[in-house]
């Protein structure tokens, strides 16, 4: 592959500065080694050091880079460049506030991803090596335990969108159930407990919004399912 | 009042579950309901009537309004709880809701068995 122009349209804000957001049109030329988005704003950074945005692995590990990709959240990392259509609109996640340009305030999201209280409720004393499980018992945590927390599913999410503040989110629900599904953990009733509400956890009407953006190929909502189907089985 | 956020109703898997089982009840009743209608094919009013005026049709065309109601009532009140922000406004469209519903339910009650 040869060297190409490949045009941006990129949402830039800087509170100190800008009146209102606005879109800006810039064009960078990429070498054939530029493969990833990440790539080409290393390079827009680099001709225009103002633009903002979150990076740190970039392989996909961290979930630093999440944005809106021409309309769809997405690793700005592990997004093929030459997949994308032209021009290649960014925009930061949608739904929460903005800092500066695509770097946006992710304090609710975990806020939300803290209140599952995301770490194993175990009260026996520590054992002398490690709490062991079956095989079984651990295939359930597969799906589950990988999620990076970038934020991509609860923001492409219109329940987390209306209801942020009390609504717990595609992420912070699946990372609930990786905790009941947990053999490991004691607190499976009050977890359960604290997910009976009508906005922490029926928020969600099955959209699956979240099923489609997920970088790491995850399934919150099938997360969800089994939590409700947990809860009728305590309850019926 | 401090302005602080409070969750935890710690109730909405009845609802729920009432949504999924009103909607089964709503969808078997419309197979009843073509299937009857393939059967008597009822060209007059008194034909119509006739339909109605049966005890096991009544009665499972009056559970088919009760679960239409009670689906559109959690359906509405999901709308209220995403859209509207403001508690009073939502208690006042909630309690709205929920007196059309139920006056709905007997107004149903009262034309199946006036028939």
């Amino acid at each position: 592959m040869s060297k190409r122009t490949v045009q941006f349209s990129i949402y830039r804000y800087d509170p100190d500065r800008d009146d209102a957001p606005y879109m800006q049109d810039i064009s960078i030329e990429l070498e054939p080694t530029d493969r990833k988005l990440l790539d080409a704003l290393t390079k827009l950074k680099a001709k225009d050091d103002a633009i903002s945005y979150r990076r740190s692995c970039r392989e996909g590990v961290c979930g630093s880079d999440a944005m809106n990709i021409n309309g769809r959240n997405g690793l700005a990392c592990l997004t093929d460049i030459d997949s994308l259509k032209q021009p290649i609109v960014l925009r930061p996640l949608p739904g929460l506030p903005v800092i500066r340009d695509l770097i946006v305030d992710m304090t609710q999201f975990f806020k939300q991803y803290h209140s599952i209280k995301p770490y194993l409720i175990n009260n026996d004393p520590l054992p002398e090596r490690e709490r062991l499980q079956s095989p079984e018992d651990r295939e359930e945590l597969n799906g589950l335990y990988e999620c990076i927390l970038c934020a991509c599913c609860s923001t492409s999410c219109p329940s987390f969108w209306w209801n942020p503040d009390k609504f717990v989110g595609p992420a912070g629900l699946l990372a609930a159930y990786r905790f009941i599904a947990d053999t490991r953990d004691q607190a499976t009733n009050e977890r359960l407990d604290n997910l009976e509400d009508p906005y922490r956890l029926f928020r969600c009407h099955t959209i699956m919004n979240c099923v489609d953006v997920c970088p790491k190929g995850l399934n919150p909502t099938k997360a969800i399912g089994k939590i409700k189907d947990m809860m009728v089985r305590r309850a019926v | 009042m401090i302005n602080r956020q409070v969750v935890g109703a710690h109730y909405g898997l009845k609802d729920w579950m009432a949504q999924r089982a009103s909607a089964v009840i709503m969808a078997l009743y419309s197979v009843l309901g073509v299937l009857v209608l393939m059967l008597v094919r009822p060209t007059s009013f008194e034909a119509w009537q006739g339909i109605f005026a049966n005890g096991p049709i009544k009665f499972f065309t009056f559970l088919f309004f009760v679960s239409l109601f009670y689906h559109a009532w959690i359906g509405i009140r999901d709308l209220w709880m995403d859209y509207v922000k403001q508690t009073g406004l939502r208690l006042s469209l909630h309690v709205i809701t929920l007196a059309l519903l139920v006056g709905y339910t007997a107004w149903a009650a009262a034309i199946l068995w006036r028939l």
